[in-house]
């Protein structure tokens, strides 16, 4: 089959949705199918054979922060030429909703179109006010695909229409067969995320901090991510400081080791999360999770069987949960070997099956993606050529 | 004697604040007019279906939020606009797209000429801000209060560089 996937972020930063669509494709290919993926990059970075650049995002106000987006006249061509050339059987377009290169295929191309919704952004004003705008491109979209049960909802929500859930996958034996780091294990505490995102739950990891130290004085807690670590430890009594240890950024192999040695993963997150492939990536290797009670987070843990899960921003509720955790060895074991077996769901043999089984279905008795030449305003007046 | 000059040139000096606050206000109702203006057509642009789709959010919003926006945040909302109009209209090709569609010739040489009157009103304003900031600080009007409860008056600082595309069209 011959699929085009379009990534609406930059190639060169690294990010989740980047990430999901390089193994993605990489999967396909591995099946033997021909993938071309279209993304924002910049001339000079070096690209994967299979994907073709749409020329460089152009920074620009936008959702009150400035935001790198792809759009106007030449991405325009650009995304129309990809499309002449690559003849595809079905497109997948990522994110069609962000005003970028995955809305610009979606108005651009005709035929069996797919598409996943990554994040749900809250309704703005702006957004209905732009709804007779996208309505248009989003109606040529065949099947819709949602990461989780949560972004389903909220794109129901804000869109009317339904899509299937198709988790977003992972590597799980590249997670399951990494040797766990010595120097990492023993009584320890595992954070991985953005230090200085107040979104991904350190501070209310600290504020709960003391309280298993107070109780069991040899925890450490290992945290692997950007930001300032002074700032980070700043709410903690000083003589409680060196049981925090920052190891920075981590290669995807110190990622994979550290979850692999750590007894606890703590995932405290407090919202603004639509799936949690951090934790589906913990219980691949075999690291008994404890996350907060967000939806998204629920789901992936299977409402509490293959991870604990405490009061979303409670630190007392938190500090509880990690303590029963670290001083119950056979619960661990437990959480252990039920996380393995529930991520299977996540893996990209199931995955790849599941998003091949979405194109095989809408691409049965269509025909191939094409130009969609009658779109802009020569449609509306009657003028296009057929 | 001397006390009748004295207060012959105070009242003139008042006369010539006064005469400066009636600039500043006249100036920055034209820079006003201008602003509007300015993002009414971009709305008008963002709305129609003439760019594509990606171009129309990002224009729209930045209209929306210039127009909704309120007077502190105001220069930043139209600084934003003006990158927004930069990114999408800093093709030619663009700009003859939309002077291709019915009735786009007229929006486009309305937006040209808008984002040309920006700048202008705005350094008319900042003008006239100038010489009445200059007036005011001078030891006669602060000692003897001539500007009364009128007040100071601020500059209006934002970025209005226009379009290349949409500058150059509105020069030949």
């Amino acid at each position: 089959m011959r699929i085009g996937i379009v990534c609406p972020y930059s190639w060169d930063v690294p990010g989740g949705v980047q990430f999901h669509i390089r193994d993605l494709a990489e999967h396909l290919i591995g099946l033997g199918h021909q993938v071309s993926v279209l993304a924002p990059a910049d001339d000079e970075t070096p690209l994967p054979p299979y994907v073709v650049s749409a020329g460089r995002a152009v920074p620009v106000p936008y959702n009150g922060s400035v935001a790198r987006l792809n759009f106007g006249f030449l991405s325009a061509a650009r995304v129309r030429r990809w499309l002449h050339e690559g003849t595809f059987d079905v497109i997948h377009i990522h994110e069609p909703t962000s005003p970028s290169l995955g809305l610009l295929a979606c108005w651009a191309a005709q035929g069996p179109i797919v598409a996943t919704f990554h994040t749900s952004n809250p309704r703005s004003r702006a957004m209905i006010a732009a709804y007779p705008i996208l309505q248009p491109a989003l109606e040529k979209i065949s099947a819709r695909i949602a990461v989780s049960e949560y972004a389903r909802r909220t794109l129901v929500e804000h869109l009317g229409g339904d899509a299937v859930v198709i988790p977003n996958g992972v590597d799980v034996d590249f997670f399951a067969k990494v040797e766990p780091k010595a120097e990492w294990q023993g009584s320890t505490i595992g954070f991985i995320g953005r230090i200085d995102e107040p979104r991904k739950g350190l501070p209310v990891l600290m504020k709960a901090l003391p309280q298993i130290l107070a109780e069991r004085p040899d925890t450490r807690l290992l945290v692997a991510g950007r930001g300032d670590e002074h700032e980070a430890v700043s709410s903690l009594p000083v003589e409680m400081r060196e049981r925090v240890e920052f190891l920075g950024m981590v290669s995807d192999e110190d990622k994979a080791r550290l979850l692999r040695s750590v007894d606890v993963y703590v995932a405290p997150n407090t919202g603004g999360e639509s799936f949690g492939i951090i934790l589906v990536e913990a219980m691949s290797a075999g690291a008994p999770v404890l996350a907060s009670d967000l939806d998204a987070f629920a789901q992936v843990l299977d409402q509490g069987a293959a991870g604990d899960l405490f009061g979303n921003e409670d630190a007392d509720s938190l500090a509880a949960a990690a303590l029963r955790l670290l001083g119950d060895p056979a619960r661990r074991d437990e959480l252990r070997e039920r996380g393995s077996r529930h991520v299977r769901r996540f893996d990209w043999s199931t995955v790849g099956a599941d998003i091949l089984s979405v194109y095989e279905t809408v691409t049965d008795g269509a025909t191939a993606v094409a130009a969609d030449e009658r779109s802009g305003f020569r449609a509306r007046f009657g003028l296009a050529r057929d | 004697m001397a006390l009748f000059a004295v207060g012959l040139y105070l009242s003139w000096t008042a006369g010539r604040l006064d005469r400066l606050h009636a600039r500043i206000d006249a100036a920055r109702a034209a820079l006003d007019a201008q602003l509007l203006r300015r993002a009414s057509v971009a709305q008008e642009l963002a709305t129609s279906g003439v760019l594509d789709p990606a171009a129309s959010i990002v224009l729209y919003e930045a209209a929306h939020a210039a127009r909704q926006a309120e007077e502190e945040h105001r220069e930043v909302a139209e600084s934003e606009l003006s990158q927004a109009l930069r990114a999408i209209f800093g093709e030619v090709q663009q700009v003859e797209v939309v002077r291709e569609a019915p009735g786009g010739d007229e929006a486009a040489t309305e937006l040209a000429a808008a984002v040309r009157r920006v700048p202008m009103a705005r350094r008319f304003h900042n003008d006239a801000v100038r010489a009445a900031r200059a007036l005011r600080r001078h030891r006669k009007v602060r000692w003897f209060r001539l500007a009364g409860h009128a007040p100071f008056p601020m500059a209006f600082e934002m970025d209005d560089e226009p379009p290349v595309a949409l500058a150059d069209r509105a020069t030949t």
